[in-house]
């Protein structure tokens, strides 16, 4: 007979923490460690090895970390994830296990401008090639398809416009061509969507946005589906062949179906070492125990918000996937039927100048280059996270320059309300 | 028995359950798994027993290999199967020439037999396929966390320091067993790709 099922919220707060077994401490504990000791020369080479469970040295693992990361591959319904300190860290990570210099993956053309310079320029320089399809045109990723395609990726819910992904679509075409979809769920989190549900093999996020919550941490994840066969072909020789760096160990027959996690752990964070320090696990792990309580809290006011202003006469446009009539309006409540997340974007009528005016007129909420945060925030992306981008490419990725965007936080939505009818009409 | 995904209840009566443990394809090569396993194994306490007749003569961590399973010359619990899928039913029909008959029959992550799951399980032997006992164990038990990995388990108990031959408690609150894990269906569809 089965346990019962716990629920996502019970999982929010238990999911991978238990009393700490010297102390007895009830709360995780911030192991602000650079090392452990070894038992004895024995358990040292065993851990080394990848033989044993256990912990050598904070650039590959921390019991902090630990916890954090079997909540949200708990979270997430997947078999393990591995924590590193950024969503930048994690897609570089990532993408260094599947592709080898001149392999090619294809990516979602609406994804976070950031995530759009990485892979257009750092990841070239790396001989990754990235080719743009367009997330609401799926033949359009069937088309992208090569002999040397490694990867998909594409953003749940997109950022700046709030876009809801086809994740099904999407993942039908990476089954077909054999290779993984890789979705950040960053805007979304696991409460409002869970991409392995709809068939993600991996899944990204940054920690720094809703999962922690608080903007005070910076974090990233990986999190391993397990639903991937590495060894079907010769196209993952990281996690296929032999590894000279362990004595021979192949990953993916050694470690199974929670492979995937253990190669990014071992091969490449233990190398590249972008490690979350033991405080901002702590941080995020505390902020991923209100999470529900905040999502539901962060997709009441953004409705309330997008309502308002769809029906001010000073605005244009209003992108809340959320309100009916939104393009997106099917793919919302068929992917996130709990809130359509709380990022979006809108233009206004006066264009430009209006949004700088807007964002400059504003008292409650912040104008910075984050969202995610408990506090409303707002941002010109033309002008900032997508400024490097060519107007073209800035339309096509739904940061045109007359647009603003917003990150709604956890306050009462009537003073975020006037906040914005003070601001629109100064 | 639905061999697709397990009930950790099934896994945790098992692995309580048995002392000693036949590990056949047991390699004393350091850095193989089945030589991790088999020391894991013998520092959470069962008995091990090395079966691999290329290394007889030999000891494994202090315990002479066996050829063969009518060698061990004594009753064991547990046949634990470190052979690919192609090599499983011969040691499944030596096994079931036993007397008396071993209580379960494992087969290690990767390999899959079902027919000689069905003779074993004919015969009241338990059948586990495509697992390692090390992970199960070390997921029940929550050590395995270390790792990152979703242990798919819940406990407010303060967990014991492990410690040389310890056994750990393996009884914390399950998360519905393997039924809602994607990577359960995954490995059925591709045991059975209609």
């Amino acid at each position: 007979m089965n346990d019962r099922l716990p629920g996502f919220s019970t999982l929010a707060v238990h999911a991978g923490a238990q009393p700490d077994p010297t102390t007895g401490a009830r709360a995780t504990p911030i192991y602000q460690t650079t090392s452990f000791v070894f038992n004895d020369a024995d358990h040292a080479a065993s851990l080394f090895g990848l033989q044993a469970f256990g912990n050598i040295y904070t650039r590959i693992g921390n019991p902090t970390q630990a916890v954090l990361e079997e909540r949200i591959a708990a979270l997430e319904g997947g078999t393990a994830a591995l924590a590193v300190a950024s969503g930048h860290a994690a897609q570089v990570v990532v993408l260094q296990q599947l592709l080898m210099p001149g392999d090619e993956f294809i990516a979602a053309r609406k994804l976070y401008g950031g995530s759009i310079n990485q892979f257009t320029h750092a990841f070239k320089s790396f001989g990754w090639n990235v080719v743009w399809a367009d997330p609401d045109d799926v033949a359009s990723f069937e088309r992208a398809v090569t002999p040397r395609t490694r990867a998909i990726f594409i953003e749940s819910i997109a950022n700046p416009a709030g876009s809801i992904t086809d994740i099904e679509a999407i993942a039908a075409v990476a089954r077909k061509a054999g290779v993984p979809l890789i979705v950040d769920n960053t805007l979304a989190t696991p409460y409002l969507i869970r991409p392995i549900d709809h068939g993600a093999d991996i899944v990204v996020h940054s920690l720094t946005k809703f999962l922690g919550g608080h903007g005070n941490s910076l974090g990233g994840v990986i999190v391993d589906a397990g639903t991937f066969d590495w060894s079907k072909d010769n196209k993952y020789p990281m996690l296929s062949e032999p590894r000279p760096e362990y004595h021979g160990i192949k990953i993916q027959e050694t470690f199974g179906n929670f492979a995937f996690a253990i190669a990014c752990r071992v091969l490449g964070l233990r190398d590249l070492g972008p490690a979350i320090s033991p405080f901002n696990a702590f941080m995020i792990l505390t902020g991923i125990e209100t999470l529900p309580l905040r999502m539901a809290k962060h997709c009441e006011n953004a409705r309330a918000v997008a309502e308002y202003l769809a029906g001010h006469p000073a605005v244009a446009a209003v992108n809340y996937s959320g309100l009916a009539g939104n393009p997106y309006n099917n793919l919302a409540r068929k992917y996130a039927p709990k809130g359509a997340g709380a990022v979006f974007t809108f233009s206004l009528k006066g264009g430009y100048e209006a949004g700088v005016n807007l964002v400059s007129n504003l008292k409650l909420f912040s104008h910075l280059a984050n969202v995610g945060d408990t506090r409303s925030l707002v941002i010109h992306p033309a002008s900032t996270t997508h400024s490097q981008l060519d107007d073209a490419a800035k339309v096509k990725s739904g940061a045109a320059p007359d647009v603003v965007r917003l990150s709604i936080g956890i306050e009462d939505k009537e003073d975020l309300i006037a906040d914005l009818e003070q601001a629109l009409g100064a | 028995m639905n061999h697709d995904n397990y009930d950790d209840n099934y896994i945790r009566g098992i692995l309580n359950g048995v002392k000693s443990i036949a590990m056949v394809g047991a390699s004393p090569v350091n850095v193989r798994p089945s030589y991790f396993a088999f020391k894991y194994l013998a520092q959470r306490g069962y008995d091990m027993i090395p079966v691999n007749p290329g290394h007889v003569g030999k000891n494994l961590l202090d315990k002479p290999f066996v050829a063969s399973l009518a060698d061990i010359g004594r009753p064991v619990d547990m046949i634990d199967i470190f052979r690919n899928s192609t090599h499983i039913m011969p040691v499944v029909e030596e096994a079931l020439r036993l007397d008396p008959l071993p209580k379960v029959i494992w087969m290690q992550l990767g390999a899959r037999d079902d027919a000689a799951a069905a003779k074993a399980e004919a015969a009241g032997i338990k059948v586990v396929m495509n697992r390692c006992p090390k992970i199960e164990y070390g997921r029940l038990s929550s050590e395995i966390s270390w790792m990152g990995v979703n242990s798919r388990t819940l406990s407010s108990k303060r967990a014991p320091m492990p410690t040389q031959g310890m056994r750990l408690s393996l009884n914390r609150t399950s998360l519905g067993g393997g039924e809602t894990a994607a990577s359960d269906r995954a490995a059925k569809n591709k045991a059975d790709p209609t």
